[in-house]
């Protein structure tokens, strides 16, 4: 019962941390919320007996996306429809 | 795993990948666009991982984990290269806005 | 009014579709739990996971690993780093140390994983991660001049898991007339080799990515270019 309840709060804050990053205003914050649903995924990987696939998804799917996005970010890219100054 | 559990995990991939999908056309910042991208991957690869621990062995069913492992790799690799892609957008831009300023 | 019917297009008529194929999934189907554990003696190792990739299905995984040198290029083939190097007088105090204290314990670790992938989980990808992670730290606290001063090394390193993985698949294709069809009892070396290949890979792969860019040629008259913040 207690794994059922454990698993719901995994999936809503998952698809509460999806769907904030994509509708969020400010994009800082979504790109944050993007990398803690990714190590939610890693969490929910090993939930579903998939040990390999959460090792790989915490370092390279939220670890290493996030930071890509992160130093894109911090270039400017953050605006407008063609990603270039407002 | 119970089967309800099960069923969870599988109806979270299916609206994973779908809010992805509202990501993808929705906002307007192409940094927004991307994640949307990610966040649809991500939900694919949660239908697959479901469907691969419904095996009645212990053992989960290994063929979708490693297509899983793959997927992420491929996807962190297309991610880099759209944010490149974006950096250099982002670079000729505002090289164009100065030379309009100018 | 316009976001309505985005949300609608986007959202509830993906949904109506999907949602009834997810349930529509049949609870336990037949699937290849059963062949692939019980091939394991014979393939190698004995994690499943890592004998699906690098066995069962190796020839996945040498395109994969493919597809990485391919975006390697696409990205450097774009512009060059914009990365900037960072002097003794200019680093954050508490990063060099923490960096020399964690340096060796992820090459370690990523050695760790790659060896133990063979029966616990883990394997040449998780390793990989690890010395892309090295990579991304090494270049954010500024130290990306020995992506310059190493070229032809960070070159080397890119194509050596490629070059490994395809010497590996004429072989056995010359040997047994199948691609990555290992014999019995040198099926483990040659997957260890294949791994140790993928995973240097893997490592530089991410970091060249991070980095952005091809690197920067080194020249002592040219100033250094700033990154634009604003």
């Amino acid at each position: 019962m207690i794994q059922f309840i454990f698993d719901c709060v995994l999936v809503l804050l998952l698809l509460s941390l999806a769907w904030r990053s994509v509708t969020d205003p400010d994009l800082l914050r979504s790109i944050v919320q993007f990398i803690i649903m990714g190590l939610l995924m890693a969490v929910a990987w090993a939930r579903l007996n998939a040990p390999d696939v959460a090792l790989a998804e915490a370092a390279v799917g939220s670890g290493l996306t996030g930071a890509l996005v992160l130093s894109a970010w911090a270039r400017g890219c953050r605006s407008g429809r063609k990603g270039g100054p407002k | 795993m119970t089967e309800i559990a099960l069923i969870l995990y599988l109806l979270a991939g299916g609206l994973l990948f779908v809010i992805g999908f509202y990501g993808v056309w929705a906002p307007q910042e192409l940094l927004r666009r991307i994640l949307g991208l990610n966040i649809m991957g991500s939900g694919v690869f949660l239908v697959f991982i479901a469907i691969a621990a419904q095996t009645r062995d212990p053992i989960p069913d290994p063929v979708p984990h490693a297509m899983v492992l793959t997927g992420i790799v491929v996807s962190v690799c297309g991610t880099g290269l759209a944010l490149a892609l974006v950096a250099r957008i982002y670079s000729m831009t505002r090289d164009e806005s100065e030379e309009r300023q100018q | 009014m316009r976001r309505i019917w985005l949300l609608l297009f986007t959202i509830g008529l993906p949904l109506f579709l999907i949602a009834p194929a997810l349930m529509k999934l049949p609870r336990s189907s037949p699937n290849l739990t059963a062949p692939s554990v019980e091939a394991l003696p014979q393939s190698g190792v004995s994690n499943p996971v890592t004998a699906v990739l690098l066995n069962y299905r190796g020839y996945d995984t040498l395109l994969e690993v493919g597809v990485l040198l391919l975006v390697v290029i696409a990205v450097w083939s774009l512009q060059e780093s914009r990365w900037r190097e960072l002097d003794a007088s200019e680093q954050r105090p508490l990063l060099m140390p923490f960096l020399r204290l964690i340096m060796p314990v992820l090459v370690l670790v990523s050695g760790y994983l790659l060896w133990i992938g063979s029966s616990r989980p883990g394997g040449a990808f998780q390793g990989g991660a690890m010395i892309g992670g090295a990579m991304v730290m090494l270049i954010s606290a500024g130290l990306s001049r020995r992506f310059s001063t190493s070229e032809r090394r960070v070159r080397a390193g890119l194509v050596v898991g490629l070059t490994v993985f395809m010497v590996a698949s004429v072989t056995t294709l010359l040997w047994s007339g199948h691609i990555l069809c290992y014999r019995q009892n040198s099926a483990s070396s040659w997957i260890l080799a294949i791994e140790v290949a993928a995973q240097i890979s893997i490592g530089v792969t991410l970091g060249a990515l991070f980095l952005g860019g091809r690197p920067r040629t080194l020249s002592p008259e040219r100033p250094k270019l700033e990154v634009n913040r604003d």
